[in-house]
């Protein structure tokens, strides 16, 4: 039963392989086409962001931070899907979910970073006045 | 129980007994994780330049009475600075799809036409920073011009990395033309390039269009 096991993980093992290989052949590349499309919106999703900031085209600043940072997401993807090729299938998965490991360490990072920090900033400014008030 | 199950005579050793283990190493073509390899790399490099933005984000608003992004950041010379950044990432991708027609002289060009947008980003990139260093705005001078400087000074780094990394290449090519070698090391420098482009994103949105919104 065993040794039967063996061969099945085997066969898929060098199927596996085999597949992997066709795609690299194929498809990791991409083409004109691709490239241009990727290069298009890229154009696009810059220059949009940078004509809402120097015009000031929203009287709230607030608005214009939202908008350029889905902006900025939004090429991010491109760039992945047009330039770096990313799939869920290449390499078998794993760079997809080395992207999403990454993508969670990364959002930890920055969100905890400003949280904590903001609350410390926030429970040690010097103009908290019951601080003085408890010394002795 | 009764009988032994037949097993595949290739799973045997002499003796007849059943094997265990790999009688022989799985084939791994040479080169065949190095993008995978390369790939996990990029996404450790990610996990640097993500302190730095969260370094960036709690210090950019310490000022130090000093000079703020408005009074700094000049923003048609940043959209110029991306669009070389953006351009040479597409010159880059017809070099490879030049590389993959096997047409070492139009690879070749593409590469060189990549690396002169790349030297045109640090050049600029250098004079904006002998700019500010001028005016006394110095990475000394405050919180935020230390985390500015930190990041978008190892982004250009990386980017002084990657031309040095694109002459080697654009050698090795000359040399040995486009064997399977050279071929998986132009496709890691691709992703390195692409990556750089996606970092320079987020150093745009973040660091100077934010900053003239602050």
């Amino acid at each position: 039963m065993s040794a039967h096991d063996h061969a099945q993980n085997d066969h898929g093992h060098a199927n596996h392989g085999h597949g992997h290989d066709d795609h690299h052949d194929a498809g990791a590349h991409g083409s004109m086409g691709s490239y241009m499309i990727g290069f298009g919106l890229s154009v696009l999703l810059t220059a949009i962001p940078f004509w809402l900031v120097m015009t000031g085209y929203f009287a709230n600043p607030q608005t214009t931070a939202i908008i350029i940072m889905a902006f900025a997401i939004v090429q991010i993807v491109v760039h992945m899907i047009y330039f770096l090729h990313m799939n869920t299938r290449s390499e078998g998965g794993w760079s997809m979910m080395a992207l999403i490991f990454t993508l969670v360490l990364v959002v930890i990072t920055l969100s905890g970073s400003t949280w904590v920090m903001y609350h410390l900033n926030h429970n040690m400014m010097p103009t908290m006045s019951h601080d003085m008030s408890q010394m002795p | 129980m009764a009988s032994a199950s037949p097993i595949d005579p290739a799973f045997l050793d002499k003796d007849g007994n059943p094997l265990f283990h790999l009688a022989h190493e799985p084939h791994h073509p040479e080169g065949s994780s190095t993008m995978l390899g390369f790939w996990m790399y990029l996404m450790s490099d990610c996990l640097i330049f993500a302190c730095l933005f969260a370094t960036y984000a709690v210090l950019g608003g310490n000022y130090a009475a000093g000079p703020g992004p408005k009074d700094l950041f000049d923003l048609p010379l940043v959209a110029l600075n991306t669009a070389m950044l953006l351009f040479s990432s597409i010159t880059y991708g017809f070099a490879m799809l030049a590389m993959e027609k096997n047409r070492v002289g139009a690879t070749q060009g593409w590469l060189a036409i990549t690396g002169l947008f790349g030297l045109a980003f640090l050049s600029i990139e250098m004079y904006e920073f002998a700019h500010l260093i001028h005016e006394g705005a110095t990475p000394m001078r405050s919180g935020f011009l230390s985390a500015f400087f930190t990041l978008v000074g190892t982004h250009g780094l990386h980017v002084t990395f990657g031309c040095i990394w694109l002459v080697t290449l654009m050698v090795q090519v000359a040399k040995h033309g486009l064997i399977p070698a050279n071929q998986r090391r132009l496709m890691c420098l691709s992703m390195f390039w692409h990556f750089l482009d996606v970092i320079w994103i987020g150093v745009f949105t973040f660091v100077y269009l934010m900053g003239m919104l602050r």
